[in-house]
């Protein structure tokens, strides 16, 4: 609806002589001069029906785009859209929703006035706004892009009933896990490969009078991805699914195992910087900062790989030296060759999805798929993408290079945040459900059973889409 | 105030009227302008209407209808058009209600239609989509956190609004006696210039628990530091494989040992960048009759490495160190650890074994401070950050209401020997009890309706403890669970809870408007 249609521009040889003339007449200030070069320069490339790179015009359309960055990141985002902009003529007004992106949508869409592209970190919201029809499938054109530059496990996170409905845009590597190399050094070892060796590592550290790991606790989702890299490599891809659409309980013995095994690091007091009291009031942002800063108050520190810029802008540790990763560790019997230690990634991402049919809508989803729009970003850092024909070079340093590789060569080993994947009102909401009874078991971490049947007894409450 | 400007307008307005071009200022210049196309439309039938468009002079209204033709509309006071007595005015019924309209239309979008509808949300599921009855406000009462929130919001109600009353009591009678009072009522008054956000990110930081960050645990770790000093060597413990007991005591050795025989005991959990500077490589102690001599060590050295339980060159002593002999359960002997860690315990019987002590002191942590933002304290601290800036508010009202009271009073009081407490409590009290009850009511609906400090200062891992109505109104709505119907019944829900404070003000206000 908010697309305006006018003229359309089909026709090669007319497309340079009908760019001029808009452009002489257009109201949107789109930068006349070089919107008529390129317009009339991606109209001729149009033709020759090439997928990658080529833009076709889209001069007098309005599109309205809405995500939740902020700051420097939508800075960068508006970016790659501005390039957007230059190569069609179309004119893209970039809105954020902040942190409550799903809610402004959803609140957007009630009201009858949707944005044309809304990128969204929840699949579970995408689910249920794909069943209630009110976004729509990808084109054909994008179908085959996402088929040629993304893994199959990214491929099959956006589809939705055997359509394709969300491309990801940006995605966040959720199974590194940080830590301060002059600790490590103190304490003389090397980053564990499984979670025995981990166990162990920690016991040294805190022999050498360091406190092994910072725990976020205060921020109910750092428990989650926790507990959920743990699931992850114990139980497999293939339970974890079925537990993110809640076809197994939470009180199955998979659930049991993992959280016993979270058990071994938070029943121990020694462990945790402040114990489990002081963990439960560190934010995520103080758990990564505290880490690194001078005195470290820890060794090491788990979250995605967006805690890089935590420690960049709030201590003076230097990503790559001061500040390595290491992927989760997992179990110690499974030996796995890419992603995790034992093979998965647990990845977060904004995935793009189409409020309408337009073609402009499409064009652009399509844009943000391609590695052209990957790369925009990816050189200003803070950005990682899953698109297998953006080259590693295109990304600042050697940890991000890193990360990126881990996207990439999990394959189907890929799973987003189970979190994100279930229902709002019980892995999305502060103070309640799946994220509270992971702090509960923080402060009671003998607790298995009881925080399972908790766990159950939450998510019994709420309505799970299939 | 309404009753002079009513009973005016006959004998107070006319004299200036009636002569043209004496009008000073604004009034006379804006007569040749005098807006004929708004004037008449506006006063519908007016009879000045159809004079507008003559000269400035002969426009002039006569003495006996002067107020339709005053210079601009903005000016008019709808006291003034009340139809006096004489019948001078008359304003038909239909203008009237013209005047009113776009003021009820307004009240009615903007205030009625949402509290309807609202209540019409209320009685629905999470989406809207199905009528469900009472269901929503049948779970505020069965639903745990809930009525966590009641109970906070009661919580609230009950200390906040008294506190502050208090505390600007207090403020105000002292601002009273000091010279400076001017300069100490702004500096109480100051924090209500702060939005609640800043004030809930300032409080945050306030309450942080780590002492240097957070001022509140500062201000508790130093004064505790003054009196129970900080361990040596905290969390420093005997190597764990050694197998000694830990009780709150301390640690006690496995082994026993006799006079002349030689002790190691190796700590770890003590970083080696921490060592006094004074410590020295550890070496073996060498035996002494009558003696039980040691070494107490950091068994760690930079980088990993070295044997565990040895002497490895690079290892330091832990100076300081109290090592007590046990016998049974009673110290006998006490010793204190050198620069090289060793230690000797003398004034032993020969053949006797005793057991060696660490005692807690040496190892225990550091205080900590007191966690505010913990489950404990998360709502009292939450309240004196809400006392910090309301208490300003309170005081400038009970100053205002102090400084009406008739001093011949308090002098006479003084005069008949009371006592300046029994003054403040007979005398002052009394008199402030109206002022008082308008703060505690304001503050009361304001407490009611607390949502900013709360949902900044509390975090995520107290919020449910802290929880509010007006803060759980919001989580269930928009925080993730989308349940509007819910979150619907808990605002009308709150509504009704401010309904009975409403009713005392507006009491009060009526009562006021006919007192005067």
């Amino acid at each position: 609806m908010t697309v305006h249609k006018r003229s359309r521009i089909g026709g090669t040889a007319l497309a340079a002589a009908a760019a001029l003339l808009l452009a002489a007449c257009s109201s949107s200030g789109g930068g006349s001069g070089s919107a008529t070069a390129s317009g009339a320069a991606s109209g001729a490339s149009a033709t020759s029906g090439s997928a990658a790179g080529a833009l076709p015009s889209l001069k007098g359309k309005h599109l309205t785009v809405l995500a939740e960055w902020t700051g420097t990141e939508q800075t960068d985002f508006q970016a790659v859209l501005s390039s957007f902009e230059k190569q069609t003529g179309a004119s893209v007004s970039y809105q954020s929703g902040g942190s409550n992106t799903g809610t402004v949508l959803q609140t957007k869409i009630a009201g009858g006035a949707p944005p044309d592209v809304a990128l969204l970190p929840e699949p579970g919201l995408i689910t249920t706004l794909a069943q209630q029809g009110a976004i729509k499938p990808l084109s054909a054109a994008i179908q085959q892009e996402v088929a040629a530059d993304y893994g199959p496990g990214w491929e099959s996170m956006g589809t939705v009933g055997g359509k394709l409905y969300s491309v990801v845009y940006k995605a966040s590597d959720k199974t590194t896990f940080w830590y301060n190399t002059a600790e490590f050094n103190q304490a003389g070892i090397t980053p564990p490969s499984n979670w025995t060796q981990f166990l162990a590592d920690c016991q040294t550290l805190s022999d050498a009078g360091i406190t092994p790991v910072s725990v976020g606790g205060s921020d109910g989702w750092t428990l989650a991805d926790w507990f959920q890299n743990i699931y992850l490599s114990e139980a497999g891809p293939a339970m974890y699914n079925k537990l993110a659409h809640h076809q197994i309980p939470w009180t199955s013995p998979s659930v049991i195992k993992a959280l016993t095994t979270f058990g071994q690091l938070l029943g121990n007091q020694k462990y945790l910087v402040g114990g489990d009291a002081g963990a439960l009031q560190t934010s995520f942002n103080n758990s990564v900062t505290q880490t690194f800063t001078t005195p470290p108050k820890a060794a090491m520190v788990f979250e995605g790989d967006f805690s890089a810029t935590q420690i960049t802008s709030t201590t003076k540790a230097k990503i790559g030296t001061d500040a390595k990763f290491f992927p989760f560790p997992g179990p110690a019997t499974s030996s796995g060759a890419s992603g995790g230690s034992s093979g998965f990634v647990q990845v977060a991402g904004d995935m793009a999805t189409a409020l309408n049919t337009d073609p402009a809508t499409m064009e652009l989803i399509q844009y943000l798929a391609s590695p052209a729009a990957d790369a925009i970003w990816a050189h200003e850092g803070g950005y990682l993408t899953p698109n297998k024909l953006v080259p590693l070079s295109d990304y600042p340093d050697a940890t991000t290079q890193q990360e990126a590789q881990m996207l990439i060569s999990a394959g189907t080993n890929v799973d987003f945040s189970l979190d994100d994947l279930s229902p709002a009102a019980f892995g999305g909401t502060v103070g309640a459900g799946y994220w509270k009874d992971m702090q509960d078991f923080l402060k009671d971490p003998a607790n298995v059973e009881g925080t399972a049947k908790q766990l159950e007894a939450d998510a019994s409450k709420v309505t799970w889409s299939s | 105030m309404d009753t002079p400007a009513a009973a005016a307008p006959g004998p107070g307005e006319p004299p200036d009227s009636p002569v043209p071009g004496r009008q000073p200022g604004s009034a006379a210049s804006a007569t040749p302008t005098e807006p004929a196309v708004t004037e008449p439309a506006r006063t519908g039938p007016a009879p000045t209407g159809p004079a507008g468009p003559g000269k400035a002079g002969s426009s002039r209204p006569k003495p006996d209808q002067p107020r339709p033709s005053r210079p601009k509309p903005g000016r008019l006071r709808p006291a003034k058009l009340r139809p006096s007595s004489q019948g001078a005015l008359h304003i038909p019924l239909r203008v009237r209600f013209g005047f009113l309209t776009p003021a009820v239309v307004i009240l009615l979008a903007i205030i009625g239609w949402p509290i309807l509808f609202s209540i019409w949300l209320s009685l629905r599921n999470a989406d809207g989509s199905s009528f469900v009855g009472l269901h929503n406000y049948v779970s505020i009462f069965t639903d745990p956190s809930t009525l966590t929130a009641l109970r906070n919001n009661v919580i609230w109600l009950v200390t906040a609004p008294t506190l502050a009353c208090a505390l600007g009591l207090v403020f105000a009678v002292l601002a009273e006696r000091v010279k400076w009072s001017t300069a100490f009522k702004i500096v109480i008054f100051m924090p209500m210039a702060i939005s609640f956000l800043a004030a809930g990110v300032i409080f945050e930081l306030v309450y942080q628990a780590d002492p240097n960050i957070g001022v509140a645990n500062a201000v508790v770790v130093g004064v505790h530091d003054v009196f129970a000093p900080a361990s040596h060597y905290p969390n420093a413990q005997p190597r764990s494989t050694l197998g000694y007991r830990s009780d709150k005591a301390g640690y006690t050795s496995p082994d026993s040992y006799t006079a002349g025989s030689v002790a190691t005991v190796p700590l770890t959990g003590y970083s080696v960048l921490d060592l006094p500077k004074s410590a020295a490589q550890a070496v073996t102690a060498k035996p002494v009759p009558g003696e039980i001599t040691g070494t107490v060590w950091l068994d760690l050295v930079y980088g990993g490495g070295g044997s565990p339980g040895r002497i490895d060159p690079g290892k330091k002593g832990t100076p300081g160190i109290t090592v007590d002999a046990l016998s049974g359960t009673t110290v006998v002997a006490h010793a204190t650890a050198g620069a090289d860690g060793t230690f000797a315990l003398s004034g032993l019987r020969p053949g006797t074994s005793y057991h060696l002590a660490l005692p807690a002191s040496d190892f225990s942590q550091p205080y900590a401070g007191l966690s505010w933002l913990g489950p404990d304290l998360v709502t009292p601290a939450i309240i004196v950050a809400y006392l910090w800036i309301w208490a300003g508010f309170a005081m400038v009202l009970i100053a205002a209401g102090l400084s009406g009271i008739p001093r011949e009073l308090q002098e006479a009081a003084k005069v008949d020997g009371a006592s300046d407490f029994q003054i403040f409590r007979k005398i002052t009290i009394p008199l402030l009890a109206p002022v008082l009850l308008v703060v505690l009511v304001t503050l009361a609906i304001n407490v009611l309706k607390i949502f900013d400090l709360v949902y900044i200062i509390a975090p995520g891992s107290t919020l449910p403890t802290a929880n509010v109505l007006a803060v759980q109104m919001w989580s269930v709505s928009f925080g993730g669970a989308q349940n509007q119907g819910l979150g619907s019944a808990i605002g009308v829900f709150l509504y009704l809870l401010v309904l009975p404070a409403m009713y005392v003000n507006i009491r009060r206000i009526r009562r006021e408007r006919r007192e005067s």
